[in-house]
């Protein structure tokens, strides 16, 4: 299957990191991208829990394809959740159930993100949009 | 000048962690051991286990043996009055709930139970869920600026109604001394009870449960450089006596029935069930450890470093501490800054501190502050293991600013 044209930008962009400033730096950057929220849509039902920073996640589903939006008041946050938006944009439900998305921060170089000890609500965010996408 | 541990050789755990380009900051959440703990835990296994209290067989009188010296061992470092009054438990957390069960016969609906607005949620949940229970009123005493419970205002809340104090001997997110003796002396001039949470006061110096006259005192073993699944109740006899059984199993019964039983007293009254024997006794390996060591050196040598981190901290733009804390470690937050972020940052630089709510969510909100990075100090670490935080500090900075 085809990546997403913001897929292929991720990944282009993370494999020439040569170390971890560069990776920080460059999260930070894909932070500034994320869509902004309105202050309305941060509300408790878009909240998910889990995380040490808060993080909400809107999803809309167009034509079959779902779009996500997502916000957090952590910028490396927001820069994982616009790596991961970047490939879960546009799928539809069942190509999103099937993506296998630690795979895909694998290949970023960002896969310890996803490690269990980490408290910062990625995994969370992965679960709720497979719960939203199965609903 | 560099700030080297002398004990730090006997922590293998560091130099691991070291070869790994780990700094371990962390050590208020659980301590490196001693060589000697890791000899001791190798040793009761590889030299044939066996379970205490029960057999009259020789690794079964070795075991047991070796498991009450260590009761012997915990007495005399907190100086209590006898071996009866150690009971072993998990942890602080497993104590502070014995405590909450075992004495929850004594309350009356519209009684008054006292914690800290600091505490850990193992100091305060174990109690607000026996409020709950019994229809008993929280009360919780305030901080003055500094991060200390304020006595004045103690004084006016604790009353007549109270009949259970319970505090942290020492902060594990604001790092100060709580004024223990005068709160001790009001908690008992109402005929109250006192419980002091030392998971974190018991860490640093020595302390004398005599001379601190509180009723309980509770600690874990894993924080102060020993195996973890082990903790420390003390309780002065009399205080001991007022504890209903809890967990019900084998050893702790004197007689049973089918129908009914008799408990024992405790200590063994309440150390249900198979103990954890090797961590048990390796903890007394870690205790002969300690006592072996110039305690004013070790006193000396956290102070040194304590100051060292303050300094570092109050040298950089925008570092806000939590509260004025006097030893072992320092919460902060940073201007502008999400402490997420910086603790994304640090842990990229092989640097291990903690971030988040500390397990004091109540005292974080209080506050006002989402999350905070903490540093904290054990006995091994060096001024090098601070300067690597600082550097790894002044590049998250640059990076997020
Ligand atoms: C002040 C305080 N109380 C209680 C606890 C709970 O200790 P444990 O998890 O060992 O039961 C901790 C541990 O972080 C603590 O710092």
């Amino acid at each position: 299957m085809s990546l997403p044209a913001p897929a292929r930008e991720a990944l282009e962009a993370f494999a020439a990191c040569p170390g971890w400033e560069q990776r920080a730096r460059l999260l930070l950057q894909w932070g500034e991208r994320l869509e902004p929220l309105d202050e309305d849509e941060r509300n408790e039902a878009n909240r998910v829990d889990g995380c040490d920073s808060l993080v909400w996640l809107v999803a809309e589903q167009r034509d079959g394809a779902w779009h996500f939006r997502a916000a957090s008041e952590a910028r490396v946050i927001r820069g994982l959740l616009a790596v991961l938006l970047a490939r879960v944009d546009g799928l539809d439900a069942r190509a999103l159930v099937a993506l296998d998305l630690p795979a895909w921060f694998d290949q970023l170089g960002l896969a310890r993100q996803l490690s269990p000890s980490r408290a910062n609500g990625l995994n969370a965010v992965l679960k709720r949009m497979a719960a939203l996408a199965g609903r | 000048m560099s700030l080297m541990s002398p004990w730090r050789d006997d922590f293998p755990g560091l130099s691991a962690l070291a070869a790994e380009g780990q700094t371990y900051l962390d050590s208020a959440a659980t301590a490196q051991k001693p060589q000697a703990m890791l000899d001791s835990l190798l040793g009761y296994y590889a030299s044939g286990a066996a379970n205490v209290h029960r057999a009259q067989h020789l690794p079964g009188e070795r075991a047991t043996r070796a498991f009450e010296a260590t009761r012997e061992k915990a007495a005399r470092w907190l100086n209590a009055v006898s071996t009866e009054e150690i009971v072993f438990t998990r942890g602080t957390t497993e104590s502070l709930n014995l405590l909450a069960y075992g004495l929850e016969h004594l309350f009356q609906p519209g009684e008054q139970i006292a914690v800290s607005a600091l505490e850990h949620h193992a100091n305060l949940l174990p109690w607000q869920q026996l409020a709950e229970r019994r229809g008993l009123e929280l009360l919780v005493l305030p901080l003055d600026a500094d991060g200390q419970i304020d006595l004045d205002q103690a004084a006016a809340l604790i009353g007549p109604r109270t009949r259970l104090l319970a505090v942290s001997q020492l902060s594990n997110v604001l790092g100060r001394w709580q004024p223990l003796p005068e709160l001790i002396a009001l908690t008992r001039a109402h005929g109250a009870l006192s419980v002091v949470d030392g998971a974190q006061g018991v860490v640093h110096g020595r302390h004398d449960v005599r001379a601190l006259g509180c009723d309980f005192y509770v600690c874990s073993s894993h924080k102060l450089y020993g195996p973890d699944g082990v903790g420390l109740l003390h309780g002065r006899q009399e205080a001991l006596a007022q504890l209903r059984h809890w967990q019900h199993g084998g050893e702790m019964v004197l007689h049973a029935d089918y129908h009914a039983a008799r408990f024992r007293p405790a200590p063994l009254g309440f150390e249900a069930g198979t103990p954890p024997i090797a961590g048990i006794i390796a903890f007394g390996a870690t205790l002969d450890y300690l006592a072996g060591l110039d305690a004013a050196a070790v006193v000396g040598h956290e102070a040194a470093l304590h100051a060292k981190l303050l300094a570092g901290l109050a040298e950089r733009d925008g570092v806000r501490l939590l509260g004025e804390p006097q030893v072992a470690l320092a919460s902060f937050t940073v201007d502008g800054l999400h402490s997420a972020d910086l603790a994304h940052l640090l842990t990229e630089q092989g640097v291990a501190v903690r971030s988040g709510h500390h397990c004091a969510m109540p005292l974080l909100k209080r506050l006002g502050v989402a999350g905070a990075i903490r540093v904290s100090l054990g006995l091994y670490t060096d001024g090098e293991d601070l300067e690597r935080f600082f550097s790894a500090l002044d590049k998250a900075l640059e990076l997020l600013r």
